[in-house]
């Protein structure tokens, strides 16, 4: 197929999944802020929300304080945020348009669907009382997205490639989500496994609709290794960091073996599965779980741009073959 | 200019046709249509146009219109009451049209070969020779099968029951084929059982009979199955979605001038498992933009090289590079004589008489009855340009006479002719308004014609003008046997 209709494909996955991530960032910072806080050191999840979203640059250039109002507006509806969630859905439907044809009818729907409903959203739904019903939205179109990419797609390099970026995307976004709470402060008084911090895990845990999972998979209280634990190292949860890298090399696997290439990705990519096979969550948290994530989103930003080099990319390089035989022959 | 639908202008003088006749006695053809219309309340038809217009936005079916503001993403309007053509009316119309398209190639091929139709006197050596659309690289060389309008787009008008005229060809690159197809999509889906009652014989198979066009004319060196490719200019091109539904239709990669490169003569697409040969490509790019090294080297939508591939023989451009040499308007009053002079027929369909300004006789007569004739400029599109004398002001052809005296090269004029109308669904209820209509004609190794083709109503009452960037609409175009 194209370099530059997998390009946008990929990225078109990638969007969407990133407005899904960034409205479950936004509810988890939403929940959080419903619980008491400290008068001396005051709230903390919102500036946590934005430095965890990877925005904290753009956001101080316009704001000075996190607060509900601006994170809510920066996250979400700032068109110069490229990741907000507004954004983010604009800039997938653009790159439909640009890939009509590489897109199945539902597909197309389901995208051009919520970005003309969203055109349609007025200026309330944006409040803070009203902005947990716009984020379920959402969810729902991105749902609805997969859904359709999953149901409709023939089974060939397009969904292939689809399906990189959906979780590329993910696996970034679950360490984002992950990471939250390492920069939400604890009241003074409130010890750490106390209740305070059992809901703030818990908080986590919802943002990513997995109460119920935690509960059928440990029948335990919330504890915060535990919480690691499943999102990162359980292969039975779907936004699992172990679950994300898994179905990257799948599909990675299945693209070689048609392609009949094995590439410098899927070097990367086996390499970073081996890795979470052979932690556990002890060794995890004797490292740090923030410089564990940290490390982890590096790692994942790499096999991106490895993915894109080696196959968006690639026939530039062929051509440069080209250019570089010819030469060759005439010297 | 693609995606600009162009179009007619014509004035109405005396009472038009009415292609439906009156609503006590329609005409056979419009029989089931017309007693469906009397038995239909206005409440439903607004209902369905809704219903209609909700189709195409969820679809995307829209076009981009230059020089406005406001929404870039419009919908042309569409209107509910299908235009109806019988069987025999649609054999006659196409046995012109082929006719027409097969002397159009045969002088688009002497222009840039023998050039017998200048040497034996037939038209003036500088109108095809210092013409802008006439492409001096195109000189001596072989095109696949001989054939350099593949896709034609004929601009039919009709007076009375029985005449027809061209109104215009467009030779380059016509747009406006899938209104035809989505319309009948659309129509076939809000009104089924009016379709379990009329014969209507079907238009979608269009798409695989433009790749069977495609495939016949591929380089004669390809070996094996060709490789088809659609090249846009982009998603921010007006008619983009038209090449994405085309190419999709076909099953064919819609690729962009960056997506293409020329190597030794070979034009290739990069894919993710690397460069793969193209052999045809239906190009949706005009002239000047296709190669930056041969025509304008701004241009960001070409590919470099590509007029060296193709003059090496390696592959086909869909429609060919200088085809425009026989659409322009004041090349159009010779194609009568084309026809004569390469086929040895009489032509089929005929022309609108023109005066050409060019001339002096010609230009004052047309100064003298400016009021009741429609003046365009020869290579003006879209409705842009023109003068439709009666519907003018005495200062506005006061004005447009400076013009012409000034360049009258660059004009012809026609008689304002009573074009026919068409029961059209308005805010007044239904009412006549006026048409033309757009069959497009298939020409590869065989010529093809798909029954119907698109027909463009003008909204306004009284209105003349069809062209879409200037408020017209569209109409399903049925072509019934009785």
């Amino acid at each position: 197929m194209l370099s530059r209709t997998a390009e946008n494909l990929y990225w078109l996955a990638r969007y969407v999944e990133r407005a899904e991530s960034v409205a479950r960032l936004v509810d988890v910072a939403l929940r959080m802020s419903a619980m008491p806080f400290d008068p001396g050191t005051g709230r903390s999840e919102w500036k946590s929300a934005i430095i965890a979203s990877g925005c904290e640059k753009s956001f101080y250039a316009k704001y000075a304080d996190p607060t509900a109002e601006t994170v809510i507006r920066h996250l979400v509806r700032d068109l110069d945020n490229p990741s907000s969630i507004l954004s983010c859905l604009a800039t997938a439907r653009r790159n439909s348009r640009a890939v009509r044809t590489a897109l199945t009818v539902d597909m197309w729907e389901a995208i051009n669907g919520t970005w003309l409903a969203m055109r349609g959203f007025g200026e309330d739904a944006f409040t803070v009382g009203h902005i947990p019903r716009f984020l379920d939205w959402v969810k729902e179109r991105s749902t609805l997205f997969s859904g359709a990419a999953l149901a409709t797609m023939l089974q060939t390099d397009a969904f292939w490639f689809t399906r990189l970026g959906t979780y590329i995307e993910r696996a970034d976004n679950t360490a984002r989500i992950l990471d939250v709470k390492y920069n939400v402060l604890l009241p003074r008084h409130e010890p750490v496994g106390g209740t305070l911090d059992h809901y703030q895990w818990a908080a986590i845990l919802s943002s990513v609709s997995s109460r119920r999972a935690y509960q059928w998979l440990y029948h335990d209280r919330i504890k915060p290794w535990l919480v690691a634990e499943l999102l990162i190292l359980r292969p039975e949860m779907p936004r699992s960091l172990i679950t994300c890298v898994r179905e990257i090399n799948y599909y990675l696997d299945v693209i070689g073996g048609v392609y009949r290439a094995r590439r410098t990705c899927h070097e990367l990519a086996a390499r970073v599965l081996r890795q979470l096979n052979h932690t556990n969550v002890e060794q995890i948290f004797q490292v740090g779980l923030h410089e564990f994530l940290t490390e982890f989103i590096d790692g994942n930003t790499e096999l991106g741009t490895c993915i894109s080099q080696q196959y968006f990319q690639a026939a530039q390089v062929s051509v440069q073959t080209l250019d570089e035989g010819r030469r060759a022959a005439q010297a | 200019m693609e995606g600009r639908l162009k179009g007619a202008v014509v004035a109405m003088v005396v009472p038009a046709f009415d292609e439906m006749g009156s609503r006590e006695a329609p005409r056979p053809c419009y029989a089931a249509v017309g007693d469906w219309i009397g038995r239909t309340p206005a409440s439903l038809f607004e209902l369905k146009r809704q219903e209609a217009e909700f189709c195409f936005r969820r679809t995307g079916i829209t076009f981009a219109v230059y020089t406005e503001g406001g929404d870039p993403e419009r919908l042309i309007p569409f209107d509910i009451i299908p235009r109806i053509l019988d069987g025999q009316e649609w054999e006659f119309l196409s046995r012109g049209l082929k006719q027409r398209v097969r002397a159009l190639n045969a002088f688009i091929g002497d222009v840039y070969g023998k050039q017998e139709f200048i040497h034996a006197g037939k038209v003036p050596a500088d109108l095809i020779l210092k013409n802008p659309c006439f492409v001096q690289p195109m000189a001596g060389l072989e095109v696949a099968a001989g054939i350099y309008t593949h896709v034609a787009g004929i601009d039919v008008v009709r007076v009375n029951p029985t005449e027809f005229y061209v109104l215009e060809d467009n030779c380059r690159t016509p747009s406006g084929v899938s209104y035809m197809i989505e319309n009948r999509e659309i129509m076939s889906r809000l009104f089924p059982d009016l379709f379990a009652r009329c014969r209507v014989r079907p238009v979608s198979h269009y798409p695989e009979e433009l790749l069977d066009t495609l495939r016949s004319v591929a380089p004669r060196r390809c070996a094996g199955e060709p490789t088809v490719v659609l090249l846009s200019p982009g998603s921010y091109n007006s008619a983009y979605y038209e090449h994405t539904f085309l190419a999709d239709e076909m099953g064919i990669e819609i690729v962009e001038g960056a997506d293409l490169v020329v190597d030794d003569d070979v034009v290739y697409m990069r894919t993710t498992q690397g460069l793969q040969r193209v052999d045809v490509i239906y190009r949706r790019i005009d002239d000047a933009f296709l190669d930056p090294q041969v025509f304008r080297s701004d241009s960001m939508l070409g590919v470099a090289g590509l007029m060296s591939a193709y003059r090496a023989g390696n592959v086909t451009l869909a429609n060919a590079v200088g085809a425009g040499i026989a659409d322009d308007k004041a090349v159009y009053t010779y194609v009568p004589e084309m026809v004569r002079f390469f086929l040895g027929e009489e032509p089929i369909l005929r022309n609108v008489p023109t005066w050409k300004c060019a001339e002096p006789g010609d230009l004052a007569y047309v100064l003298d009855h400016l009021a009741e004739l429609v003046v365009k400029d020869v290579h003006g599109s879209g409705g842009y340009g023109m003068l439709v004398g009666p519907h003018a002001t005495i200062a506005e052809r006061a004005a447009f006479a400076e013009v012409l005296r000034s360049k009258p090269d660059r004009y012809i004029a026609q008689p304002t002719l009573s074009l026919s109308t068409c029961p059209t669904f308005v805010q007044q209820g239904i009412a006549p308004r006026h048409v033309d209509l757009r069959p497009f004609v298939l020409c590869g190794r065989d010529i093809h014609i798909v029954p119907g083709g698109l027909t463009r109503v003008a909204l306004r009452e009284g209105s003349l003008v069809v062209n879409s960037s200037q408020g017209g609409g569209t109409k399903d175009t049925w072509v019934i046997d009785l």
